[in-house]
């Protein structure tokens, strides 16, 4: 499953919870409850909270740490030590790409910036899906650093707002199969 | 403690007060209607069943964003006016000042779009306001800029009154937020949490809205001495600060009509406790700090930024999930709750806030966010919550003074029509928009490809049902405020369950 569906599913099955829980309590909304079962429920609410605040706790820590300790973002005041090196600048409205071919299964480190205004480099899969994105930003150099794991004609998208040329700003990036391969 | 009478005396609207709060609703109905149809039309030209001109599109998504999320803080300080002046003494004077310095902010802003030609955003990202390429001027751009000032020195001084008139009754903020009861003693049962809302609200809009009152002068001198150059980065991150804390605000300001609401129409006390407490207490900090989690692309910030940014935006579910929307369902929970529009639209406010917020937390992580940033999962987050969540809160007050003037609460036939059809048309919106981002689809684009018209087209459709039921509900609310009886409130005997 590629990434982007998996996250789908993730929201789903969270907002699909909430939505139980709505659903849950909106069933029972309209009987009223004596003294009794009012003070029975409400003791039951108190302990079902302090489970759902330990589960949230036991998601955030577990979460956190499971998408944070390797760091998805490189390092950016040194050498990345990528055999291969690619410079991406943004203009209004267009890209310059230093080469636009590179091989696959071998780490590609590509320094964006922008000569304007902010712009979005953001790569696309033959399929149509991104596979990597950063801010191309006027006095800056963002650093990725990607593999991509197919050959193909992968397609750079402007993904930051910048003017009527927005649309078009387009480019190619050709990968093809490593000499191993 | 809001008490369950359901049309309290010190809630009846007379006079002055009475006028400005009609002015204030009558104009935002007006304009969430003007603003949904311009939405509307954005998604028609993408789903390519009419053509809008790419120059027309920006500007109508210039106008969308500025506008919608103008009318929502404007609707909002009514909705907290509305409440808190039950326990302090505000003054009318501030109150009117910010509606006509909202007024006069959104003329600027409406000159510069449709007679200057910005088309720069909502977001005003250095240097593009100055880079129009023959599109708008940078002149243009500053009187989008003035509008933006106009609006939040408004802000900034009905804050200013509402700090003064709550310190003047609980000697400071920190105790009107309830800090001395975190560990311990025995919490006052009659504290408002109007007050706490309104607190927090006072500290963390202000500082957004200094943020963006710096940031905006910085921009300004730019457009006159363009030899004074600005970081780009520093420029993004005040921007968001200011941006992110502006419409989280008017979650947190449309919130007291839920607290407030909500107990009279289920018939069940809603008491303040500690964790409600604590909840607010956190969020005040969590909101005022989350901000980097917009920037989290922009490789080139310090990386505890970035780090703070996702833990911050996870963090702040715990406060939703555990207080908010946990603490309005046990309130509903086997309450006999009358349905009536009120009730209906605070339950789904408080779905809206809780649902949309996953998406959100989700696209506030890092991993996630390198491939969904930028794409229409974005506006699918932002508009679950703030459309079915903050809207609906805002509808749920506009309705219940409805009910206030006309003795009764509101739950015509037709009510009962437009609130599914609100709620199904909504929820195809909002899922077209994250089912795009699944596609990554990128958000603010002019022209679609023609594989990405599939969710355009349902979006459409969805919006189109939101914007029938938006005018419908305007039509009523607005009729139901000038037409209604002479003096809303005063019908104290009237309880919630009946």
């Amino acid at each position: 499953m590629i990434p982007q569906d998996e996250f789908w599913m993730i929201a789903l099955a969270g907002m699909g919870l909430v939505a139980a829980g709505f659903l849950h309590v909106l069933a029972q909304a309209g009987k009223t409850a004596d003294e009794a079962e009012s003070s029975k429920s409400q003791h039951t609410a108190h302990v079902l909270r302090r489970w759902l605040f330990v589960l949230l706790l036991a998601v955030f820590i577990t979460g956190s740490w499971a998408t944070l300790h390797h760091f998805p973002i490189p390092r950016q005041n040194q050498a990345l030590e990528a055999k291969q090196v690619v410079s991406a600048s943004g203009r209004l409205w267009s890209w310059q790409i230093e080469p636009a071919t590179v091989q696959a299964h071998s780490p590609v480190e590509f320094q964006v910036t922008s000569i304007d205004v902010n712009h979005g480099f953001a790569i696309y899969s033959p399929e149509g899906r991104i596979v990597v994105q950063t801010q191309a930003m006027p006095g800056y150099t963002n650093r990725i650093l990607h593999t991509f794991d197919q050959p193909g004609t992968y397609t750079v998208r402007c993904l930051e707002y910048c003017g009527i040329g927005h649309v078009p700003m387009t480019a190619e990036i050709n990968v093809v199969a490593s000499r191993g391969d | 403690m809001a008490g369950l009478v359901m049309y309290p005396e010190d809630e009846r609207l007379t006079g002055g007060n009475r006028t400005a709060f009609d002015l204030y609703i009558v104009s935002a109905v007006a304009l969430f209607v003007l603003m949904m149809l311009i939405g509307v039309t954005m998604r028609l030209s993408q789903a390519t069943w009419i053509e809008v001109p790419p120059d027309l599109f920006y500007k109508f998504l210039s106008m969308h964003g500025a506008g919608m999320v103008g009318t929502m803080g404007m609707v909002t300080v009514a909705v907290m006016w509305f409440f808190l002046r039950k326990y302090v003494r505000l003054h009318l004077w501030a109150f009117v000042t910010n509606f006509v310095l909202f007024l006069l902010g959104a003329l600027c802003i409406i000159a510069s779009i449709f007679i200057g030609g910005y088309g720069a955003l909502w977001t005003f990202l250095f240097p593009l306001p100055t880079d129009g390429m023959g599109m708008w001027s940078p002149h243009t751009a500053a009187l989008f800029m003035l509008g933006y000032l106009l609006i939040g020195v408004g802000n900034l001084i009905f804050y200013l009154d509402a700090a003064a008139a709550i310190i003047k009754v609980h000697g400071n903020l920190g105790r009107a937020l309830g800090l001395q009861w975190l560990f311990g003693g025995t919490i006052d049962p009659n504290h408002p949490k109007a007050v706490v809302a309104s607190t927090m609200v006072i500290i963390a809009n202000s500082l957004g809205i200094l943020a963006g009152a710096v940031v905006l002068v910085m921009s300004l001198v730019n457009i006159f001495y363009p030899e004074v150059r600005l970081d780009a980065l520093l420029v993004k991150n005040l921007i968001y600060w200011f941006g992110h804390m502006y419409i989280n605000a008017t979650i947190y300001m449309g919130a007291i009509a839920v607290y407030e609401l909500l107990p009279r129409y289920t018939g069940k006390p809603y008491p303040i406790s500690r964790p409600f407490l604590w909840s607010w207490a956190v969020s005040t900090v969590f909101v005022i700090v989350v901000f980097p989690h917009h920037l989290l692309m922009d490789y080139a910030q310090p990386r505890w930024l970035a780090i703070m940014g996702q833990i911050v935006s996870w963090g702040a579910g715990f406060p939703v999930f555990l207080v908010t929307m946990y603490g309005a369902l046990t309130n509903v929970y086997r309450s006999g709750i009358r349905w009536t529009m009120p009730s209906r639209l605070l339950i789904l406010s408080m779905f809206g806030w809780a649902a949309g917020i996953i998406p959100a937390i989700l696209d506030g992580t890092i991993r996630i966010n390198v491939l969904m940033h930028n794409t229409q999962w974005v506006p699918g987050h932002f508009h679950f919550y703030i459309l079915l969540g903050v809207l609906a809160m805002v509808l749920a007050l506009m309705y219940h003074e409805i009910g206030a003037r006309a003795h009764l609460p509101p739950n015509s036939g037709t009510d009962r029509l437009g609130f599914p059809i609100y709620l199904v048309g909504g929820l195809i919106f909002v899922f077209a928009f994250l089912d795009a981002g699944r596609l990554s689809v990128p958000r603010r684009m002019a022209q679609h490809l023609e594989a990405w018209t599939s969710t355009d087209r349902i979006g459409a459709v969805g919006a189109v049902l939101v914007l029938l039921a938006m005018l419908y509900f305007a039509i009523r609310i607005a009729s139901g405020l000038l037409l209604g009886g002479k003096a809303s409130g005063g019908t104290g005997a009237t309880h919630a369950s009946g």
